[in-house]
């Protein structure tokens, strides 16, 4: 951390005018409602064409405790987090000599005049700002009072850093959802605040932005309402739930947008059930009930909850049950840290389950791609009869991300290996629910409520032959079991593939999966400019595929970067393909927050020792 | 009398399509007695088996799924965790009858909150307890609806109150509790078909002794306890419709009728109180009164035919929803254009 901020100095105290390329954070206190006027700021950036990420690093709280919410704009795109602050809003006074500390030489301090306390830097530019006059000037509401004093700061911040209130203004109806009266109060703050900066601010700092090209493609979303979004272009019919940081968003989009869209339009009646269950005991087990019974079926929790649903996902896999899982990762072990982001859960989920268990794990990187995966889970699930994890976290889930505007699914639903009545009566061979006709170690399924004279089975956790009856023969268990591994190994080309970013003459590979992917592609164009090249392997799913061992293969050195204390991802590369490669060399890290681009860097170049 | 095999029901199958696999329970379980009333239930109602869906958790009672009705569609769950399973089995198709079978470890132990958020629920299925106060495939550990006082041979003597299913399941707010014993065959069956026809969650609590842990004479789950105690509410019988009624073998006064959801009645002849199962309270004290002088009350111990059921918030098509083809399952590339421009 001291490290990062120390090369920020480098960079910065010497320019002039910085335009477009700053952080900026805003602390203030949980359950002041400072998350509308954060979301104004960012989405007012990005109205601008302004590449932004917002990072709200908050605590497991309701009310009261500090929190803070880092807007990054990069010109250049980098939307990782940094671990320095070029300007500081300062509306909490017990945070207030900490969070100065991350403040750049030449940096920026907004703070609330009322706080009575001072800055005891002299290398930072300080603008107080009198956020009770300009409220008890602008006449807000009593009840109002606290809220509205934070679109004092998005006044007087959007002033002096030349962000457009015409902008701010749109970006306020996009909050309210086009109450126009409701923005309009809020707007008549952040116009009263912005004009006493006009008027009483003398511009001292370096920072400003400026529009550019419109972000055409591009939307703002969190990761969890696109997973919903997702789901529900995937045709998702049941959701079991459970409330949980930082899952609970998902469910709760569902259920916001599942109404609106999936009504039959023949009837008017909701073609999808979703259940608040009371534990994730229950909520999975539903969800093993609908899968199994021919909903498409998922849940979401995160890692306490998987933990939970360890017994009845074993079953699902034994069982041959179709369903989609969500993870949205915390920080473990136990409770740890509910409101921070990790990738802790991987080897988890891979292993998730008692005996030879393994499952289908698909991780996504972008808000983009948790509505891709979204979808393409259930497909996954249902041909192969099993269930898939989607592995994201509190930083993809909770964060408001730009990314490319959702794509609708460019194949049909595939519902893989039914058999209706006539399907059945039409079946080639003997049909067996566990009967492995094609070879392919994907059996046929039939569905309760098939009325034909054959179609039942007795599904059961218990040793079965290829008719679904109890078997203990020694013959029965392991044809079987071997079957179903089969099916997982064959799943290998079939799911979502690496993704590669290549640098001419790089011959170290950086691996990675998920949301580190910005601080990778940010920290590569920084090393390619120190001198070293790299190629980037970007893994979405697991198992993975023969891409993966051929990328490993092709370098002399792979490094694999990941958000977690143990290198979960290189031990499952390891552990996959030690017989053909070299050793890959764990780059781990985890303290709670976002990987930044200056780990990777210092973390590469100490080992290539440049 | 006619020849049985080839009798057949109001749909025209005979008893044999509605059996199972041969038991693996020790012979004289009384779990074996509630598997052959399920059938006879079920074929003498007309019920199609393809249109019910069992389902059951872990232990004696929950292998019992697999000896009757082969032709139905079964999941044999988790330990306690059958009632999420087939709550959400049960969105699939809402016409279908769901059966749950389930014993006193899976359901008052692990299963406890399970149970009871069924209960909340209300999701018509019927649960059966098949409840022996004792572990049979672990050979012979308490169970939480043992009494206090039972001695195991193994185990010494338990300390510990019981939990009592029927009194739960009504503090639980169930629609429908009954309770029974294997021994009592006819009952058992009078009251599963009630069950069936009732809409919400209708726990049968039945007590199913054990013959190889827990038949000792002079305990609560044995069948000399139970054929020495049991203290019926009244006679009960189900009449499919009520034109079927002859109510001539009733004196009046002495019977109560209670009308179900799918317009069958049930009609329980008063024996030696009056009793009310339509008033909770009553059925409360009922039990707590059974309980202080250990009789083994059965019976129809409270039912409200009216109470609103999962389904009936959830709004769901009637269509069953797995056989909703998948064109109907993805909403049209306009809602996500209009989605996409909401999000700038």
């Amino acid at each position: 951390m001291e490290q990062d901020i120390k090369s920020a100095h480098k960079d910065r105290t010497s320019q002039r005018s910085i335009v477009n390329d700053f952080c900026m954070t805003i602390c203030t206190v949980n359950g002041s409602g400072s998350a509308t006027a954060n979301t104004t700021l960012l989405r007012s950036l990005f109205h601008m064409g302004i590449p932004v990420s917002g990072k709200n690093i908050f605590p497991s709280n309701i009310k009261g405790l500090p929190t803070w919410f880092s807007i990054r704009v990069s010109k250049d795109g980098y939307l990782a987090r940094v671990a320095h602050d070029d300007i500081i809003v300062q509306m909490n006074p017990n945070t207030f000599e900490e969070d100065l500390k991350y403040n750049i030489s030449g940096g920026v301090v907004f703070y609330a005049d009322h706080i009575d306390m001072a800055v005891d830097r002299d290398d930072v530019i300080v603008y107080p700002m009198p956020v009770k006059d300009l409220i008890n000037e602008a006449d807000v509401p009593r009840n109002l009072q606290d809220y509205m004093q934070n679109m004092v700061y998005v006044g007087i911040v959007s002033q002096m850093l030349d962000i457009d209130l015409d902008v701010v203004h749109k970006s306020l109806l996009s909050q309210f959802e086009q109450k126009t009266s409701v923005a309009d109060s809020n707007f008549a703050v952040v116009k009263l605040a912005a004009d006493w900066a006009r008027d009483n601010l003398k511009k001292k700092d370096v920072y400003s932005v400026q529009a550019m090209p419109p972000l055409d493609g591009y939307i703002m979303a969190d990761g969890n309402m696109a997973g919903a979004l997702g789901s529900i272009y995937g045709g998702f019919q049941f959701c079991g739930w459970y409330p949980i940081t930082p899952a609970t968003s998902l469910a709760e989009s569902l259920n916001n947008f599942a109404p609106k869209l999936r009504k039959d339009p023949d009837t008017g009646k909701n073609n999808f059930a979703i259940v608040q269950a009371e534990d994730e005991l229950a909520s999975i087990g539903m969800a093993v009930g609908a899968g199994w019974a021919g909903l498409r079926s998922m849940t979401s929790t995160s890692g306490p909850g998987v933990s939970l649903m360890t017994e009845y996902m074993s079953l699902a896999y034994f069982a041959e049950v179709p369903l989609v899982l969500w993870d949205v990762q915390r920080v473990g072990p136990s409770t740890g840290l509910p409101t921070r982001t990790c990738q802790g859960d991987l080897l988890l989920n891979y292993y998730l389950g008692h005996g030879d268990t393994r499952h289908i794990v698909i991780i996504p990187s972008s808000v983009n791609e948790c509505f891709e995966f979204g979808w393409k889970a259930f497909d996954i699930a249902e041909k192969f009869q099993t269930p898939v994890i989607i592995l994201s976290d509190l930083d993809l889930g909770m964060n408001l991300w730009m990314t490319k505007e959702f794509q609708y699914p460019d194949k049909p639903i595939d519902r893989g290996k039914v058999l209706w009545e006539e399907d059945l009566e039409n079946f080639k061979t003997e049909w067996g629910r566990y009967r492995d006709v094609d070879g392919d170690g994907i059996p046929y399924r039939t569905i309760m409520g098939n009325s034909h004279e054959k179609a039942a089975y007795f599904a059961r956790g218990t040793g079965h032959d290829e008719f679904g009856n109890y078997s203990e023969d020694p013959d029965v268990w392991r044809q079987n079991l071997d079957r179903i591994k089969l099916k997982f190994e064959n799943s290998r080309e079939q799911l979502p593939k690496p993704v590669f970013h290549t640098q001419e003459g790089a011959k170290i590979g950086l691996i990675g999966m998920g949301s580190t992917e910005p601080a990778i592609l940010e920290a590569r164009d920084k090393l390619h400019a120190k001198g070293i090249a790299t190629d980037y392997m970007r893994i979405r799913a697991l198992p993975t595929s023969k891409e993966v061992l051929e990328f490993i293969k092709s370098h002399e050195r792979n490094y694999v970067i990941e958000l977690n204390q143990d290198g979960q991802l290189q031990q499952i590369l390891t552990t996959d393909y030690c017989e053909e490669i070299s050793p890959l060399i764990s780059l781990a890290y985890i303290d709670g927050l976002p990987m930044t681009a200056n780990y990777i860097i210092q973390a590469v170049s100490k080992k290539e020792e440049i | 009398m006619s020849d049985k095999k080839t009798d057949t029901n109001t749909i025209g199958l005979t008893r044999r399509d509605y059996r199972g696999e041969r038991s693996t329970l020790c012979p004289g379980c009384g779990h074996n007695t509630i598997s052959a009333q399920i059938i006879t239930a079920c074929y003498e109602m007309g019920i199609n088996p393809h249109e019910i869906a069992k389902f059951s958790g872990i232990g004696c009672s929950s292998k019992s799924p697999t000896y009757f009705l082969s032709q139905s569609f079964g999941f044999n769950g988790l330990h306690g965790r059958m009632p999420s399973m087939a709550l959400g089995a049960a969105f699939a198709n809402t016409s279908m009858k769901i059966l749950g079978i389930s014993g006193d470890g899976d359901t008052a132990s692990i299963g406890l909150g399970q149970f009871k958020h069924l209960i909340r629920r209300n999701l018509p299925m019927v649960y059966i307890v098949e409840n022996n106060g004792v572990y049979g495939l672990t050979k012979g550990q308490f169970s939480a609806t043992a009494e206090k006082g039972l001695a195991l041979k193994h185990q010494g003597e338990n300390p510990f109150l019981p939990i009592d299913i029927a009194k739960e399941a009504l503090i639980g707010n169930a629609s429908f509790v009954a309770r029974s014993f294997a021994g009592d065959p006819k009952q058992v069956r009078e009251l599963l078909k009630a069950a069936f026809s009732h809409r919400g969650t209708s726990v049968l609590d039945i007590i199913s002794p054990c013959v190889s842990f827990n038949n000792r004479g002079d305990t609560l789950h044995s069948y000399q306890w139970g054929r020495q105690h049991e203290a019926p509410l009244h006679d009960i019988a189900y009449v499919p419709t009520r034109r079927a009624i002859i109510l001539d073998e009733f004196k009046e006064g002495e019977v109560k009728e209670v009308t179900l959801h799918d317009g069958s009645l049930v009609i329980l002849k008063k024996l030696e109180h009056d009793y009310d199962p339509t008033d909770k309270w009553q059925a409360l004290k009922m039990l707590e009164e059974a309980e202080k002088n250990r009789w083994l009350l059965t019976g129809l111990i409270y039912v409200d035919p009216d109470q609103p059921t999962i389904y009936d918030y959830l709004d769901l098509t009637d269509e069953p929803l797995n056989r909703m083809s998948a064109d109907r399952l993805r909403p049209s590339p306009e809602t996500l254009q209009q989605i996409n421009q909401s999000m700038l």
